[in-house]
């Protein structure tokens, strides 16, 4: 399903040797990704290390990458939004997040994808909390209307 | 009714994961049905054709109250229970976050790989 794909693209001017460095070096993908990663990216290797985001530093970074096909393809299946201490996400089904690199004529098109939120028991059970289907969609417009009236 | 002022939640990390928590259970997720007429609605209301004893129903209000996916408040001897939409509206933004997320680490991103070219 489409809405359980995050999709991303973005135009960069720097050459593919130079973003596919910064993203499958493990010091530089700390850089920007603010994570602080334990060892280099393996494929099929569990990654991991700690979050550096200012107010998420509790937060571990648990990774396993897939794929590295040199200047191409990176991916690697994580846990989003895994920030809660209590909660073990390792029975959860992870997502993948793939990156793939383009050469364009002034640099680079980089194309992030994250899927597989279909699989995430979190996920489905928000989707179905609020899917048509159930019902769900006309009773938040009974609590927006409930709202509207309360202020 | 007590008079709610619209309550900016601080911004709680952690809310989601609680949330979803909450939401996982097929009782509860019955007993919010139940609530999201926005009227308020005792223990025993609730527990009005349920298999389960009040003491289970009870046990489960605590967790989405604790999720503060309902609000209790006190009617004489009597519990009253209503739902509290904002967390659950927030579940909606739940993918868009982490849309958001990703479009500042591609920011950062950019920054990083254009200011500094080999």
């Amino acid at each position: 399903m489409e809405s359980n794909v995050i999709e991303k693209s973005i135009e960069l001017n720097a050459p593919v040797s130079r973003v596919w460095q910064a993203l499958t070096d493990h010091r530089q993908f700390g850089q920007w990704f603010c994570v602080r990663i334990d060892a280099p990216f393996q494929p099929g290797q569990p990654s991991t290390g700690y979050i550096t985001h200012p107010g998420y530093e509790h937060v571990r970074w648990e990774a396993v990458v897939q794929k590295i096909e040199p200047e191409h393809t990176f991916s690697f299946t994580w846990h989003p939004y895994a920030i809660d201490p209590a909660v073990d996400y390792s029975q959860e089904t992870p997502t993948l997040v793939e990156f793939t690199l383009t050469s364009t004529p002034t640099g680079t098109l980089l194309r992030v994808t994250e899927s597989g939120f279909e699989n995430i028991p979190a996920a489905r059970r928000a989707e179905a909390f609020l899917k048509d289907g159930n019902g769900w969609a006309a009773q938040m417009r009974n609590i927006e209307a409930y709202v509207a009236q309360h202020p | 009714m007590s008079p709610s002022t619209p309550n900016p939640r601080k911004h709680n990390p952690r809310a989601p994961a609680q949330l979803f928590a909450a939401l996982g259970d097929e009782t509860r997720l019955t007993l919010l049905g139940r609530l999201t007429n926005g009227q308020q609605r005792s223990i025993t209301d609730l527990a009005h054709n349920s298999p389960l004893t009040r003491q289970a129903i009870t046990k489960h209000l605590r967790v989405l109250e604790r999720a503060r996916i309902i609000r209790c408040t006190r009617s004489g001897r009597e519990r009253l229970y209503e739902l509290d939409p904002l967390p659950v509206q927030s579940l909606k933004n739940y993918l868009d976050a982490l849309s958001t997320q990703w479009d500042s680490a591609l920011s950062r991103l950019r920054t990083f790989v254009e200011a500094k070219p080999d």
